[in-house]
């Protein structure tokens, strides 16, 4: 007896379980490998699935082995002899001298050889926030910049006669015509037939002289009555409404701008970086689209790509307020804000020239806070400038300038960090506004 | 013959064409090969499901432990990124023999598979002296559920972590948690086992808190008194033991009785994966010849197609390749091509022998009862026995082998024989010998134990011709050792055969 059996249709993620059991065993070299891998990655693709590659420690399944390396004697036969006879003699390559030998030594598996393998994006965000100290990820709407649009609002008494919805109109008449019993064209019709026939007879009886007289009664009063009650009366029509309503725009787009001059080196381009994904994360999560702009500065601003965003370096002076400029040249060609949401995120080591703090704060007051749904400003610096700077109030040049925005505009946030633990702390605002809101 | 109509045609598979296909390969492998095989379960699985077997060593179930998971993450990231193909089955000896079937595979190739799989290795599995003596086939899925089971609650009862610990420490010991020599315990020893393990499990059950705080000697009674015979830790410990699972299991003083319980699990899987180990050529030698031969008895009969034919030449020669030893795609002897080729020069030695044959097989060349031959062949050799015996000095030419002396302390490997007259039987021992577990593997056995001092143990590794054992991982099995026994471990090195 055979059976054939489906299991096709089984469900899936049998080996979750062990999975589970596999991260949670190489905890600390998976969560080396992401972070490595974060970095390495592009902004828009952290929750893509990756893979990583992390190291065999800790995931050893060591087993008692031979080593015939080390001493003894063994025999073994190979197949595909060419040209070897009896007592040919082959050198053995010295360890290390590469070639089999090294291929032999990885094979013994004592070196810590890596073990590459996918994460899936919940997996990889896990980790992520785990780092940022996120609390549980709640779901929140954004503030969005509503657009109007014409929507179906039912049906009304009163409109336009292009605007006629004929089905109602109809079966309003319909019904009305069945209970005011309005005549029937047909009926009047033989009424009058049979009239013609009776008035045809001769001789005419008494019985056919009141017949015609109750007939032609009928008739008269029933082309009265429809008269009165007309097919389509004005109360039976109906009109199609549209009313205007807000719609949530759901493309965004999302302005990097980041001092790119010397003083910025590789610690604090990473932390801004961890905070552009962070952003983009969120947005992603709300948005259909989201477009991301890089806009990078010295004493003069530039849109570039990401690459050169994050690693190329530019000498030069700080002048912020360029950066703003291309900002807004940039939105006003491409983002109209009717169509898009615009969060802006500023990343910088606080240092700009003198007398062009007091521009910026004047352009993001006049032009920039307006057309933006949230804009966020984090300075980074230095564990040991974060002590001297313990207080909000005192601070660079630009920090100060700053203070004065956040006082106008509750969408604009400052916020200084140093590692990325201090990152989270800078989207809680973003969740306080929306707990409001809601 | 007659020519009946095909049994499919063009590469699409449905389960009546699965149906009537299985029914032509089961008439031809009963009737005309004469195969004996348990009961069959054809089951069609997708690519994530056959990942899924993969990665619980080819089991339907199997316990939960992080190294299946990494298994399965490997797996998983070599397919897709394409480096490794999917095997086209997988089988499970058990009875009813379960074959699994990938989904993606063409109807030639399913048809290929159950003869492979449903009849080839079902056959061996059921026959074969190794599994009859070492397996129990009905018995290993319920087995699996009960040990599922068992683990999944130990975890909830005593945390992953210690579970963990547990497992990696018997998974280290695999190798060496099976009796080689001595045979399994016998039934009735199972059955009070069994009995005992039920006990253990209802005094874990009854096992209450507040006992511990009572003085001494109002315990219970059935506490206190230790079980004797299987469960006496400290009574006789019938040295040398060569399982050191089953010693642990017995005899350490540190284990609780569901960590030994875990250690017994580990240990069943090992004995029940053994039979499987010592006859890799035998059991693909034994499935690709069967599926060979019912192939082309499928095609004499006019049951399938040319194209379907050409097609499963196209596959089974890529399974029987065996590259030689400089070529980049070697990965040492391809039991499918080893087993498969001595089978088909067995059958070409029954038919039309050379002068040759009848010399070195006197006992089968030219009887023309090939099935017979290879029949009781299946039945009553391992791979070891089986080269030593049956490989002919035509496939040694064929293969080209050449054998190799290799000293550690020595610039050079010399060549000692080659497939000539003269070193035709060295270079087969030389084989045979590479198959031979015992001396491929480490030999080691526990010597001793000092149960009434300091509990230390002392473990003996016997060196076959004196090769030691690889020392950064000797270290890393010896502390899982440790962790079992719960004190120190000793492990000698001594000079053996």
């Amino acid at each position: 007896m055979t059976y054939f059996i489906d299991r096709r249709l089984n469900p899936k993620g049998k080996s979750l379980a062990n999975r589970q059991r596999f991260l949670r065993r190489a905890r600390t070299q998976i969560r080396e490998a992401v972070q490595k891998s974060l970095k390495d990655s592009a902004v828009a693709d952290i929750d893509k699935d990756r893979k990583i590659k992390i190291s065999t420690k800790g995931t050893k399944e060591p087993r008692f082995r031979l080593d015939p390396r080390a001493s003894g004697e063994r025999d073994f036969v190979l197949p595909g002899n060419k040209e070897f006879m009896p007592g040919d003699e082959i050198k053995k390559p010295r360890s290390g001298e590469g070639g089999q030998g090294g291929k032999q030594a990885a094979d013994s598996g004592d070196g810590e050889d890596d073990f590459e393998f996918t994460m899936t994006q919940e997996e990889v965000l896990g980790i992520f926030f785990e780092d940022l100290e996120l609390p549980n990820l709640v779901r929140t709407t954004l503030k969005e910049t509503p657009t109007k649009a014409w929507r179906r609002a039912g049906i009304t008494t009163s409109g336009s006669p292009t605007q006629i919805n004929l089905v109602r109109t109809m079966r309003n008449a319909f019904g009305r015509r069945l209970a005011l019993r309005r005549p029937r064209a047909e009926d009047i019709s033989a009424m009058e037939q049979e009239r013609e026939e009776l008035e045809r007879k001769e001789p005419k009886s008494e019985d056919v002289h009141a017949r015609i007289a109750t007939l032609k009664e009928a008739i008269d009063g029933a082309t009265a009555k429809r008269k009165w009650i007309g097919f389509i009366d004005p109360i039976d029509v109906r009109f199609n409404s549209f009313s205007e309503q807000a719609i949530p725009t759901s493309k965004a787009v999302m302005f990097c701008l980041m001092d790119v001059s010397g003083s910025m080196g590789e610690r604090e381009k990473d932390l801004a970086k961890r905070f552009y994904m962070l952003l983009h994360l969120f947005l992603k999560r709300r948005y259909e689209r989201v477009d991301v702009v890089f806009i990078r500065h010295t004493h003069d601003a530039q849109e570039v790509d990401e690459q050169e965003f994050f690693y190329s370096r530019q000498s030069g002076g700080t002048i912020v307020s360029t950066a703003l400029d291309k900002m807004l040249e940039v939105q006003k060609e491409r983002y109209a804000t009717a169509d898009w949401n615009i969060y802006a995120a500023q990343a910088s080591d606080g240092y700009t020239q003198s007398g062009d703090a007091r521009r910026c704060v004047e352009m993001l007051n006049e032009d920039i806070m307006p057309l933006c749904q949230y804009y966020a400003y984090i300075e980074i610096l230095d564990e040991r400038e974060m002590e001297v700077f313990a207080s909000e109030d005192s601070g660079a040049e630009l920090w100060r300038a700053y203070r004065t925005v956040t006082e106008g505009w509750s969408n604009f946030v400052t916020k200084r960090i140093s590692k990325p633990a201090d990152i989270f702390p800078v989207f809680h605002e973003l969740f306080k506004k929306q707990d409001a809101a809601a | 013959m007659s020519k009946g109509p095909l049994l499919f045609d063009g590469s699409e598979w449905n389960f009546e064409t699965l149906d009537s296909a299985y029914k032509a390969i089961e008439d031809i492998a009963l009737n005309e090969l004469k195969l004996d095989v348990y009961p069959n379960q054809v089951e069609i699985i997708s690519s994530e499901q056959m990942l899924d077997a993969y990665s619980s060593l080819g089991m339907p179930l199997m316990y939960n432990h992080w190294s299946f998971g990494k298994l399965f993450a490997r797996e998983d990231t070599m397919y897709r990124a394409g480096y490794s193909a999917l095997a086209y089955e997988i089988v499970i000896n058990s009875s009813p023999c379960i074959s699994y079937l990938l989904e993606e595979n063409t109807m030639t190739m399913q048809a290929l598979v159950m003869a492979h799989a449903a009849f080839g290795h079902n056959h061996f599995f059921k026959n074969n002296y190794l599994f009859r003596q070492w397996t129990n086939a009905e018995g290993i899925l319920d087995y699996l559920a009960f040990a599922k089971r068992y683990i999944a609650a130990c975890e909830e009862r005593h945390g992953h972590n210690d579970v963990e610990a547990v497992l990696d420490s018997a998974h280290a010991l695999m190798d060496q948690g099976v009796f080689r020599y001595s045979r399994p315990p016998r039934a009735s020893k199972e059955r009070v086992a069994e009995k005992q393990r039920l006990r253990r499990e209802y005094e874990d059950e009854a096992y209450n808190d507040l006992w511990r705080t009572l003085p001494a000697g109002l315990e219970p009674a059935v506490i206190e008194s230790a079980p004797d015979g299987e469960g006496d830790y400290s009574g006789d410990m019938k040295l040398p033991e060569e399982n050191l699972l089953y010693f642990l299991e017995k005899h350490s003083p540190s284990l609780k009785a569901w960590q030994r319980e875990m250690l017994r699990i580990v240990r069943n899987l090992a004995q029940y994966f053994y039979p499987q180990r010592q006859t890799k050529v035998m059991n693909e030698g034994c499935a690709t010849f069967v599926h060979y031969t019912i192939m082309n008895l499928l095609y004499d009969k006019g049951l399938i197609s040319e194209g379907a034919l050409l097609e499963f030449m196209h596959s089974h020669t890529s399974v029987v390749f065996q590259p030689g030893f400089d070529d980049r795609r070697y990965s040492g002897m391809n039991p499918y091509a080893l087993g498969y080729g001595m089978m088909a020069d067995i059958r070409r030695i029954c038919e039309t022998p050379t002068d040759e044959d009848r010399e070195w097989f006197p006992a089968f060349a030219g009887s023309g009862d090939w099935m017979g031959v290879l029949k009781d062949i299946w039945a009553n050799y391992r791979d070891e026995s089986f080269i030593e015996q049956f490989l002919s000095p035509k496939l040694m030419r064929d293969f080209r082998l050449f054998a190799l002396f290799d000293k550690a302390d020595e610039g050079a490997i010399k060549i000692s024989a080659i497939h000539n007259e003269r070193g035709y039987r060295e270079v087969r021992t030389a084989l045979a010998r590479q198959y031979d577990i015992g001396s491929a593997e480490p030999n080691i056995q526990v010597t001793g134990a000092n149960l009434s001092s300091d509990r230390k143990l002392f473990l003996e590794h016997r060196m076959y011709r004196g090769i030691p054992l690889h020392d950064a991982t000797k270290n890393q099995v010896l502390a899982h050792v440790e962790r079992l026994w719960g004190h120190e471990v000793v492990l000698e090195e001594t000079v053996g055969p």
